[in-house]
């Protein structure tokens, strides 16, 4: 099996991104130790994470849970502030709070529909508040309410203005809310687990509408999961996140055919695939670190069934290993490299931005 | 008498031969669960017939509100009130033991309350979903192992339920020293690997699996199966999977069954219900999971979505959404019966005598050359 010319041809970032984070963090304060010695500590939920989104495709964010996808996405919506880094909108910095002409470009869709829609109105309220909101609804709003649930495959539009929430299905609902978020002609789309909470039977059904949305509309999209196999279908890349780190990201079959990272090899061993040949055999074992005292050097080195001297030293580098696809791990750097003061590897590091695969080629 | 404990060889008849052959341990004959009463009921599962086999991982798959949970629930008599059993029987097959009135019979439907106490738990036991619910907050996992200890073993000294305590633990991949833990101190994986000692701690037949994993990552999930298959194999306990991952149940169950609001729609060895399905609800179902190998095609799922109980389809609840659906489906509704000689069951007209059978139904099935998983994970 070999990848396809045409996703060879096209690396994700060859476009200027239209939203950017750039070296992410979020630390959140908590309770650490007890009685005397108690104090706060933090706890890196993002630790220097950068992403970018352009027009047209799907990102997916693949992780554990505590693996911070979810804030990421929350600091990209602006819900939440990073505590280091930027966020970018057409390449240009987004000033503080959460203005309003952002949240009519950037929209988020939130993981459980039925907490997402307010329970004492109806749809249509639902959905023509956003509208008044940013002064959109135009002369009928009526109409535009009825050519939004088309959108969003609700038909006939009629029989579902006038329910409440609990009226509808799960899989109805969330498609309500991603018309609420579709209401102000959004650029970037944010679904965080937008399928977890559905019965499987119309999983696909909201992984098709984001899919159409992405062709038909040209929206960016950033689809936060922890279902590798619905990455793979619907992404056209995938970043995979470890203890609040990138560790890998690539096009979406390439990384599912030919994972650099042991954790992405970890994960992938685990998922459930009934094509299997065989049983599978863990590659690692254990649970994530504490974010509070993560491991030193590779996040990943207490797991990782290749560790090295340096991976508990070093933090590793990101490392272009194929067209679009970069591994943060010691494994693909040049064994004669693999100095912890490497000048050289240090300064890759320092400038590598993980995300993009022009960044630190090895050679 | 105790032949099960975790140290004893394996039992004398290999778990990997159970299949068909095997003796029933529990049977469940035309059970009918209502909630509610009367003309307001809602008929959450019905006529469902179930035989579990000694060593036998049974799978149960079915979407949220398809009546796979209540099902077990009811068989072992925790259903809570509004839920009513309006028919049927579940019987329990006791293993024969030496020198005592062998293996009587028992239906759990019909059993008084002490009856029940002595099967539940120590003959048939459940790992629920959600840990945390299910372990006591307020005192420590060590004190929780006392309890039931105490209770179902009343001979063992107070140091022999701690260790005890510890060997349990230790079987299911933690640490001794955890029992000193209280639950919100574990991991989500640790709790459920406690609950699962917890389960076998008095070795019992039959485990009931609810949902055991879906709240865990894959990675977790997956290490904990492992741990759980390996216990069956060594200690020889059948077991009852519940969930809505058929993908999962394909690698993990010998045998499955697949739910739809309330009723039993196909039973098959899993390797011929995933190569060659026959129902159009499994078809569809086993085409929800998107693959991990080889090209990506665009997938449609099943369209529109599962029915409301209240208000049921006539005839075959699957019918609207069912792209091969004949005139005969809106109407009648069929049951689970035999379609061919090999034993294969589906309840589904297009098998009745006269319809054409789609292609898509009619694939080959692979019989023993796809192996099952439990003979694959022991040839390893």
């Amino acid at each position: 099996m070999s990848i396809t010319a045409q996703q060879a041809a096209t690396p994700p970032v060859s476009v200027t991104p239209v939203l950017e984070g750039r070296g992410l963090t979020k630390y959140f304060s908590v309770k650490h130790g007890r009685g005397l010695f108690a104090g706060t500590a933090r706890l890196f939920a993002v630790d220097d994470v950068t992403i970018a989104l352009a027009a047209g495709t799907v990102t997916a964010l693949v992780g554990e849970s505590g693996s911070g996808k979810t804030t990421v996405a929350r600091m990209l919506a602006k819900i939440i502030n990073p505590d280091g880094g930027e966020v970018r909108l057409d390449g240009k910095p987004v000033p503080h709070g959460r203005p309003r002409s952002y949240a009519r470009q950037v929209q988020m869709v939130f993981q459980d529909p039925f907490a997402s829609l307010n329970p004492i109105h109806r749809i249509s309220y639902n959905l023509v508040r956003p509208l008044t909101i940013h002064h959109l609804g135009g002369d009928d709003v009526n109409e535009a309410v009825e050519e939004l649930l088309r959108r969003v495959a609700l038909e006939p539009p009629q029989q579902f203005t006038r329910k409440f929430p609990h009226e509808l299905s799960g899989g109805q609902r969330q498609r309500v809310a991603i018309a609420r978020a579709l209401s102000v002609r959004p650029r970037v789309l944010l679904a965080d687990e937008p399928v977890s909470m559905l019965d499987v039977s119309i999983r696909l059904g909201i992984l098709n509408l984001l899919a159409d949305l992405r062709d038909r509309d040209r929206l960016a999209i950033l689809y936060v999961t922890h279902d590798i196999a619905s990455a793979r279908y619907l992404a056209d890349t995938i970043v995979v996140m470890y203890a609040g780190q990138v560790v890998e990201t690539a096009p979406s079959t390439r990384l599912t055919d030919y994972p650099a990272h042991p954790y992405t090899q970890l994960l992938l061993s685990a998922a459930p695939d009934p094509d299997r040949a065989e049983p599978p055999s863990l590659a690692g074992s254990g649970a994530p670190p504490s974010l509070i005292t993560p491991p030193s050097g590779c996040r990943f080195h207490p797991r990782c069934p290749h560790a090295m001297a340096i991976c508990s030293t070093t933090a590793p580098p990101s490392v272009t290993v194929g067209p679009g696809h970069a591994s943060n791990c010691w494994l693909h750097v040049d064994s004669s490299r693999r100095v912890p003061d490497n000048p050289e590897v240090v300064a890759a590091k320092a400038s590598s931005t993980s995300m993009r695969p022009s960044a630190a080629p090895p050679k | 008498m105790s032949e099960m404990s975790p140290s004893a060889p394996a039992p004398s008849t290999p778990s990997h031969s159970f299949t068909r052959q095997a003796e029933p341990v529990l049977e469940i004959r035309g059970l009918n669960v209502d909630y509610g009463f009367g003309t307001e009921a809602v008929h959450a599962v019905v006529d469902c017939d179930l035989v579990l086999r000694r060593g036998q991982v049974l799978g149960l798959a079915g979407e949220s509100g398809s009546g796979k949970s209540t099902l077990s629930m009811a068989a072992i008599r925790l259903l809570r009130s509004p839920g009513v059993i309006t028919g049927g029987e579940v019987l329990f097959h006791p293993r024969p033991v030496e020198g005592e009135s062998s293996g009587a019979t028992i239906d759990l439907l019909r059993a008084d309350e002490a009856a029940l106490r002595r099967v539940r738990w120590s003959e048939i036991s459940v790992v629920f979903q959600s840990a945390l619910n299910a372990l006591n907050p307020v005192i420590t996992i060590g004190a929780q192992f006392d309890d039931l200890l105490k209770v179902h073993r009343p001979h063992l000294s107070s140091a022999q339920r701690w260790d005890r305590g510890v060997e349990l633990l230790e079987m299911v991949g933690m640490t001794g020293d955890r029992l000193r833990s209280y639950s919100h101190e574990l991991s989500g994986g640790m709790r459920q690997r406690a609950m699962i000692a917890m389960a076998l701690a008095l070795e019992p037949q039959v485990m009931i699996l609810d949902e055991p994993t879906t709240a865990l990552d894959v990675v977790t999930q997956r290490e904990i199966l492992e741990e759980l298959m390996g216990l069956r194999d060594r200690l020889g306990f059948a077991a009852l999977f519940i969930t809505h991952d058929l993908s999962l149940l394909v690698e993990l169950a010998d045998e499955i069954v697949v739910m739809y609001a309330g009723r039993l729609m196909e039973r098959a060895p899993a390797a011929s219900l995933f190569r060659a399905p026959r129902v159009p609800y499994t078809y569809g179902l086993l085409h929800c999971f998107p693959p991990m190998h080889g090209e990506r095609k665009p997938m449609e799922g099943i369209p529109g979505s599962p029915p409301d109980l209240r208000a049921l389809p006539s005839g075959c609840s699957f019918h609207p959404r069912c792209p091969w659906a004949m005139e005969r489906c809106r109407k009648e509704t069929p049951v689970l019966t035999r379609i061919d000689a090999s034993g294969r069951e589906a309840a589904c007209w297009l098998h009745s005598d006269g319809a054409t059978v789609p292609t898509e139904l009619a694939v080959a099935d692979p019989g023993d050359r796809g192996l099952s998983a439990a003979t694959r994970r022991v040839a390893r």
